[in-house]
Parts: C-alpha cells; structure tokens; sequence
C-alpha cells in the first residue's frame, strides 16, 4: 500500500541560510527514489509565492497525494505548506515539514559534509512518515458567541470591554463585592501615575455602558461542563440565599489575579511595629495627607528591603519583577511629599527593567541611597532596648561595610504569589507551573493559550505582571477569543489519541493516564473497551505507553509512523 | 528492518560518530533546540531529533528499537515541570525512561545508552551540553565494546 503513494519532496535553499552548508542537491538526487516519491526538487525559497504556485502545479499534474517540504523549522511554515496542500488538493494532514535549517545547516556550519548527511537522513524520515499518513479532517465544532470572564480585576475588566467591543455577550464574575481586584485599590500607580481608583472607576463605567456584559458580583465558578466552544458553567452568586445559575459559553477567560507574599511572623522583623508589606506602606503613602506619617508619628526615615519572599531557594524562587518598579515609585511618591526623608533601598538586585529603569534613576536623584546586600547575609531588623528600629546590613558598594540605620520604617518589599484556588484548579483543568501560576502553552508564540481549548488565561494568575501588561494579555485573551467566536465554527486539529477496539481489552489504565477525562468505557460487539472523545482529547499521548495491549495511537505520532521515521534516518550514515 | 539490513546499518556506522536519537516536544523543547541552530551551535551530526506533543507519549519500546536498530543513544529532551498538558510529566517520563532501561537490559544493551534533561524552550545551551557529553559517553561505550 505505501508504494502506491505518490509523495512531492522539495528540499529549500533558504537562500544560502540551508545550501551554503548543507549540498542541496545530493539531498535531492539521494531522496528521489525512496518508495513513493513522485517529485523531487530544490527550491531557492520554498515559502515565496511563486515556490508555493510550483508545488500547486506538481501536486496537480502529478496527482501528489503527500507532500514533504524540508525547510526551516516547523513552527515557522507548517500552516503555509498545509495551505499550499489543501489549495492543491492533498490533506492538509498529509503534509510534513523537516527541519533541516535550525536542526541541520545552521547548527552544523563546521561540517558541510555532516550536515548533508543528515539532511538525506531527515528528509527520508519525513518522506517514511508521510507515506503512512491517513488523510484527516479537522475537529469542526460550532461555537457559542458568549464568553465567560472569571476575576474582575484591571485584566478582568479590560477583557470584559474587549469581549463585548468585538460583538460577543460576556458574563463577568468576581468572588468579591466590589469590581478591580487589587488596582481598585491603589492611588497613583506606575508606569502612568494614574490613580489605580479613578482606572478602575472608569473601566467600570465602560462595562455599565455595555448592555452586552452581565456582572455578577460575590460569584463563583463552581462547575464547568461541555467542551471546547461550547462550555456549560455553574455560577453561585453568594447572597443570603444562594444562586445557583447556569450559562452557555464558548470561551473562558481566567483573570483571578495574584495575592501578595505574606511574610512569616519574624521574617525580617516582620510583626515588629513599624514593620511593613509593600501594600500596607502603598495604603500608608495613598492615605499620606500632605505629609506620610505611621500610627499618628512623622515619618523620617524608611528603610526598603527587596525581594522578600521572591527569588528564595526551595520556596517562591522566581522574580516578581514588578517590586522593584513599584518600590521606586512609591518612593518617588514619598519625595513629592516631602524631599526631606531619608529613603535607603537595601537591594539584591535592582530590575527596574526598560523604561522603568527612569524611575530609578530619578528615585536616586531625589534622595534615595541604594545599598546591595550579600545574597547570604540579609539584612536584619531589630528594635532596641530603647525602642529604636534599626536595620542592620552590609553594603557590597561600599567595600561590605557593615551599617546600622535607625528608621521609622521598614518596608518589605514583597512580590506577588499565586492565589490559592485549588476548587477553580480543579475544575478548569488548567495545569500549573512549579511556581503554582496558571502555565500558558508557549510563553511567546501561544501566550494566553492552555492546552485546555478554549480556556485562556489573562493578568497576573498566569505569573507576576504589571497593571499594563495585565491589560495586554486581557486584550489578547480578547483577541484570541474573538478568533474562536465570531465565525461561530472553529476548527481543532484532529492529532488526537485513538483506540483500536479489537486489540483493547479493557484494562483501564488509560483512564488513570488522562486528567482531561477524555477516555471513557463502552460496550463494543459485546465486549467493553475504551473511547476517546475526539472534542475532549488534547493530543498530549500520555495515554499510548500506559496501554499494555499497544491499541492507543496518537494520530500524526502513530507507532508505526515513529517505527518509520527511526529505521529510515539511520538508512543514511552520517559521518 | 530485516536483520540483514540491521547488520548493514551497524557496519555502515563503523568509523562514523555516534548515532543520538532525541525525543523533543514541540511546544517546550523543540524551541529550544532550534534556539541553539538559530545561535549556530554546534553538536555532532549525529544528534537527529523526532518532535512529540509531549514527553509522557514516548513508548519505551520506541526507544528499544531505535537502539536495537542502529542508534547509539537516545535522548529525551524532556517537558520537565514546563508540560502544558501533564502536571505529573516529570513523574510520568522518569517512569518512561525506567521502562526503557528494563528493556534495554533484556535487549543487551547497556542501559547507559538512554538519557534524560530537561530542556526549556530558550534552554539552547543546556541542550548543546546534554548531547556533546552524551555523545562523548556513546563514543566511550563504542570503543569498549571493540576492545
């Protein structure tokens, strides 16, 4: 059956990026007469339009059933020669791209020779694999022109705007009473110095303008069923009688936001008085009524200690990124009240990062005086026998010199941490990091994407973010969803795990293997034996080496097609 | 591959660097090892990748065959704690990889012949690394087996 394919092969140049090291050619002349290849050709650059009419043209007059393109990597171009396939006829399906440009000729720059071997290897693998492709159709699902928008933070509310901007019905839901998360909280903020109040205020007057979004406050996800572009949700609204309400949507976006980092008792003198949190100092400098004062006393000096509760070994070990900024800011903010305090910044390291890095250097021209502590000898903070509240550090800018200033104030600048919701977690679905955010699929090419469809992630419940970059990944949650909506179908790629019934013998040991509850029993010619929703599947294969009777497949990843792919690389040596 | 042909492959690798299979995924690893093309990196020619979604797909037996049939290695450039689909994929390959060493084993094979890391998808160094020693060891293994 595999002879009988009729495979194009075209081998790209990328100018001189692939044949100045690997020998295009000899590629071409070594491929053309594996089993099933009908055409083989070099191309100057396969992706130009005019590259991509020519294998329209092949695929026509040859009647090409597969197609293999070996190029750049497969991240870059797959859905353009998927294109040229579908144009021309092939399942798109039927298509493979091989890498021959990041996995060959620019990483073997130091052996020509080499890396035309191993072009020849990877294009035969290609070509063995796309001789047992089947052609597929994608997943079509028609899908409901609602979204759902869980948080009601400044990402929350952004989204919500977004959703409603494009044309899509929203249902907002916060657990609080009262709308914008930790924003609505603060006075002026950075980067913009804006009130975080009036912000808030004024994305809330947007969402009442919309007769298009739904907000419920006091609310809670409690449930979610259905599947991609058509979810179910369960809402309670937490009133003295409780609500249970039920809504159609074809999108989730999660914007649950962060919780700040709680020190322990001792911490750094932490539940020493006079001894505080980056958002308690924040609510002391937003209530300062012409000049900053704690517990009715002047406040003379302050003394910042960054990165508590950030970037510990064995505990929370990444960078908030956002406390630095904010510290800055605020003290800046302390300046504008009265230049006379003296500020003292005892830091690791500053990252203040791009634009933000003004501030600090304009902090510094107001007064502040930044000091670098030892990453194994932190700062200590005490109050005296006589009362006095003194930090006590060393200062590697200063030789290590050992300094104790007596302040009014310690603030402990503290970053954010994942907010526990381990019910939300659960029922989403949505896997989290080690650092226990939301895990997007791609931090930069699918950002606001999981590998739950249709479930996006927006804001600081993804990882520490700033108000401005919380509000972009609001809008591109929007974006995203706007793409899955508005057509009102949307198309899944149909890679997922299938179950030969003849060789299942129903052990269940998928059913463990799957968290997505994709796999369920069934009875089949009298006999039970499992089934993967293909709506449900995620295509991850973490079911195929649990089946010990070898019956699940992943469709595109088949045993057989990987069995291909290894015993056809080593046909080529490679010296 | 008939068994003739697998003779063949061994006596055509004969003088050549050792053979690695890698097992990466596309959305973690697989950046990652294109990163280190992208930096012009260099790593043996030897060094042949094959993209999954996600590690916890690998069938041990896949690893089995790619070293009975020629390969001198096989390494997994794994998800990690980064897996988008699985939060126990760490849990789950390391399972794998313990398959794949018992069938080894069974095959003749020594069991050093299958490694894993992690490999994020900016980690083109780390990658660099993991497969210029591993390929090291595999010329190792090679030279003692011919003494």
């Amino acid at each position: 059956m595999t002879d009988e394919r009729r495979i194009g092969v075209y081998i790209c140049h990328c100018g001189g990026n692939i044949s100045d090291y690997v020998d295009v050619k000899r590629v071409v002349e070594a491929v053309q007469g594996e089993p099933g290849v009908i055409v083989a050709r070099d191309t100057i650059f396969a992706c130009a339009d005019a590259s991509q009419q020519e294998m329209e043209e092949d695929i026509v007059k040859h009647h090409l059933d597969g197609l293999v393109v070996a190029s750049c990597s497969p991240k870059l171009h797959t859905l353009t020669f998927r294109g040229v396939a579908r144009r021309a006829g092939i399942n798109p399906y039927q298509y493979t791209q091989v890498n021959i440009r990041e996995q060959d000729s620019w990483t073997h720059t130091d052996n020509p020779a080499g890396a035309t071997h191993k072009a020849i290897s990877l294009v035969k693998s290609g070509i063995a694999r796309t001789r047992l492709t089947e052609p597929l159709e994608p997943l079509v699902v028609e899908t409901t022109q609602r979204a759902l928008v869980i948080g009601a933070g400044i990402a929350g509310l952004r989204a919500a705007i977004g959703l409603a901007d494009v044309g899509l019905e929203v249902f907002l839901v916060e657990r609080e009473r009262e709308l914008g998360g930790w924003v609505g909280r603060f006075g002026a903020i950075y980067p913009h110095g804006r009130n975080g109040r009036d912000l808030i205020a004024s994305l809330v007057d947007e969402v009442r303008k919309r007769s298009s979004i739904t907000v419920f406050t006091n609310a809670e996800l409690m449930a979610k069923s259905g599947s991609f572009g058509n979810y179910v949700a369960a809402i309670r609204i937490n009133t003295d009688l409780p609500e249970l309400i039920h809504v159609e949507v074809g999108s989730i976006i999660v914007a649950t936001g962060f919780d700040s980092y709680q020190p322990e008792a001792g911490e750094y003198g932490y539940g020493i008085d006079g001894v505080v949190t980056l958002p308690e100092f924040k609510a002391l400098v937003d209530g300062a009524n012409g000049s900053l004062t704690y517990h009715g006393r002047p406040v003379r000096t302050i003394a910042y200690i960054y990165c508590v509760g950030s970037r510990q070994p064995g505990a929370n070990e990444y960078c908030s990124r956002y406390c630095c900024a904010a510290t800055t800011h605020a003290a800046l903010e302390v300046a504008a009240l009265d230049g006379q305090v003296h500020q003292y910044h005892l830091y690791r390291d500053i990252r203040t990062y791009g634009k933000y890095e003004l501030m600090y250097t304009e902090s510094r021209k107001r007064g502040s005086v930044y000091m670098k502590f030892p990453e194994d000898a932190p700062p200590e903070v005490s109050r005296d026998a006589a009362g006095r509240l003194t930090v006590t550090t060393r200062d590697l800018l200063t030789e290590g010199q050992e300094l104790a200033i007596p302040t009014d104030l310690v603030v402990l600048v503290t970053g954010m941490v994942p907010r526990k919701n381990e019910e939300l977690m659960s029922l989403l679905k949505v896997p989290v990091g080690t650092d226990g955010f939301f895990n997007e699929i791609h931090p930069k090419l699918r950002p606001v994407e999981t590998v739950v469809d249709g479930v996006l992630i927006a804001g600081a419940c993804q990882g520490p973010k700033n108000s401005a970059e919380s509000v972009a990944s609001g809008l591109a949650a929007v974006t995203q969803s706007a793409a899955i909506l508005k057509k009102g179908v949307a198309e899944l790629d149909p890679l997922v795990a299938t179950v030969d019934a003849d060789a299942c013998t129903w052990c269940d040991k998928c059913i463990g293997a799957c968290p997505y509850s994709a796999i369920e029993q069934v009875e089949v010619g009298g006999r039970q034996v499992a089934t993967i929703s293909p709506a449900t599947c995620k295509g991850c294969g973490g079911c195929v080496p649990v089946c010990p009777e070898d019956a699940i497949d992943l469709r595109g990843y088949t045993d057989a097609q990987i069995r291909a792919a290894i015993d056809s690389m080593l046909e080529e040596p490679v010296a | 591959m008939s068994a003739v042909a697998v003779a063949d492959v061994h006596e055509k690798q004969a003088g050549s660097v050792p053979r690695i299979l890698v097992f990466s995924t596309n959305n973690i690893s697989d950046p990652g090892i294109d990163l280190a093309g992208s930096q012009h990196m260099h790593y043996s020619p030897g060094v042949e990748v094959i993209s999954l979604p996600c590690t916890s797909g690998i069938k041990p037996s896949w690893i089995a065959h790619a070293i009975d049939q020629g390969f001198d290695g096989v390494f997994i450039a794994s998800d990690g704690d980064e897996c988008a689909y699985l939060p126990d994929c760490a849990k789950r390959a390391s399972g794998i990889v313990s398959q794949a060493q018992v069938l080894l084993q069974a095959q003749g094979h020594d069991p050093q012949r299958v490694k894993m890391a992690a490999i994020c998808s900016v980690c083109a160094e780390p990658f660099t690394k993991h497969v210029q020693q591993f390929s090291a060891t595999l010329a190792g293994l090679r030279e003692a087996a011919t003494k």
